[in-house]
């Protein structure tokens, strides 16, 4: 580690729910996206969830909108050091989805798909347990397209990038396949408090 | 690494470095706000253009604050250099711009990033907006050095002249350049980039065309969208969004 003299950061006050390198972005929320915005109509919107489950079973948006519905307070960590705080989403569980399929003995790892072909790698006991959601506001508002709307997966304990913008499929698999990003040298996991950002971290 | 087809184009996988603890060797601050940082890295994992750094700075108390930059210099470059825009909220880009000297060590990984890439080996077009051509100049480099400038088409936006980074070379490049808010030096009208500027550059697509847009959320939103409009496919544009939203 080189010490930078004369350098002494922007030291707002310390808070320990902030990660290892992260920053307090505060009323700010950057959007980084490697591909175009898409324009995504609701109505022709589906979830839908296959792969090592019973009945794979694809949603309709009105049919995911009478599901269970349940929010999310708390922080968003980026991987490029910024972190949100106090924020509030809503969406349907995917614990209510996984149980609606059946998930299978075998299953231990999740592929998220979004509707613009970009994917993400996730195990599956980080999507259970009340830890992801299907969600579509922000802060009592829809979610913006840049933020990933009309839908996005939610998995906040995790760098963003797992948070898969437009989602529009989850696949349950026996073994790790990377996504997008993670072919691309980012973590298959990416734990912020572990500062997991990329491969060998 | 796997090579997987989970996206469209889904990049092969790129170079990847880890820490080094890199010394400077040169300092300029070409723009008001703009400072040019030339690296050398130790033990260097040579890069692609279009990736990038990671620079992390500590305290003497250890705080830590990391923050990432792309590279404008090409593979061949005996140094690494990196342009940094000086936001005057940011904690990093501020310590780069006023303190940090010639022989000052800095502890640097990379490079990292293996989607924004172009090899050199098909043809492509670059639509930077200010600090988003940094990127593209080392892709405009690596063509230079590779005999491949036929490739590699260029447009770089700002505000300003004064508000984009290598402009002297992109302009000597064949850049079409577009400011939005000065008349520019070769009679262009200030405006933001119209679509007729930009549609002689994506005729003719040949096998592999990728377009490389990089700039603010604001900027990429648009250049995308107007390259959509010129019937661009959505899967042949790979873009890069940096800065505040």
């Amino acid at each position: 580690m080189t010490v930078s003299h004369g350098f002494g950061g922007r030291r707002r006050p310390p808070r320990s729910d902030l990660p290892p390198g992260q920053y307090d972005a505060g009323r700010e929320w950057p959007v980084l996206t490697a591909e175009v915005t898409p324009h995504l109509d609701p109505q022709r919107w589906t979830m839908s969830v296959d792969g090592l489950v019973d009945t794979p079973t694809t949603w309709s948006w009105d049919e995911m909108h009478a599901l269970p519905q349940s929010d999310y307070e708390g922080p968003i960590h980026c991987v490029t050091t910024w972190s949100k705080f106090g924020m509030t989403w809503s969406g349907v569980s995917v614990d209510v989805l996984l149980d609606a399929v059946g998930v299978q003995d075998e299953a231990a790892y999740v592929l998220a798909t979004s509707t613009t072909g970009y994917t993400t790698n996730l195990p599956l006991e980080h999507l259970r347990g009340g830890q992801a959601w299907i969600a579509w506001t922000a802060d009592g508002k829809p979610l913006t397209r840049e933020h990933g709307g009309p839908v996005r997966l939610l998995v906040p304990h995790l760098y963003f990038w797992k948070s898969a913008k437009w989602v529009t499929r989850l696949t349950l698999l026996e073994h790790d396949q990377q996504g997008f990003w993670e072919v691309n040298g980012y973590h298959d996991l990416g734990d912020p408090w572990r500062e997991q950002r990329y491969q060998g971290d | 690494m796997t090579e997987l087809s989970t996206t469209p184009g889904s990049a092969a996988s790129a170079p990847a470095g880890g820490w080094r603890t890199a010394t400077v060797r040169k300092v300029t601050h070409p723009h008001p706000r703009g400072v040019m940082l030339r690296l050398e890295v130790p033990d260097r994992v040579d890069h692609l253009p279009g990736q990038h750094y990671v620079v992390r700075l500590t305290a003497p108390d250890g705080y830590t604050a990391q923050r990432s930059y792309s590279l404008s210099s090409s593979p061949d470059d005996p140094l690494i250099e990196l342009y940094v825009e000086r936001l005057d909220d940011g904690e990093v880009s501020t310590y780069l711009a006023d303190e940090v000297g010639v022989g000052d060590a800095l502890d640097v990984r990379g490079p990292i990033g293996g989607w924004f890439v172009w090899r050199g080996d098909t043809p492509g077009l670059g639509i930077g907006g200010g600090t988003g051509v940094v990127p593209l100049v080392a892709m405009l480099r690596h063509a230079r050095h590779t005999g491949a400038t036929d490739r590699l088409r260029l447009v770089a936006a700002a505000r300003t002249w004064d508000d984009l980074p290598y402009g002297d070379e992109l302009r000597d490049a064949g850049a079409v350049l577009a400011l939005s808010r000065e008349a520019g030096r070769d009679g262009r009208a200030a405006g933001r980039l119209r679509p007729e500027e930009v549609a002689p550059l994506v005729e003719g697509r040949g096998d592999g065309w990728t377009a490389f847009v990089c700039g603010s959320a604001g900027f990429a939103e648009s250049a995308s969208a107007l390259l959509l409009g010129l019937e661009v496919p959505a899967a042949d544009v790979r873009v890069e969004r940096f800065g505040p939203s």
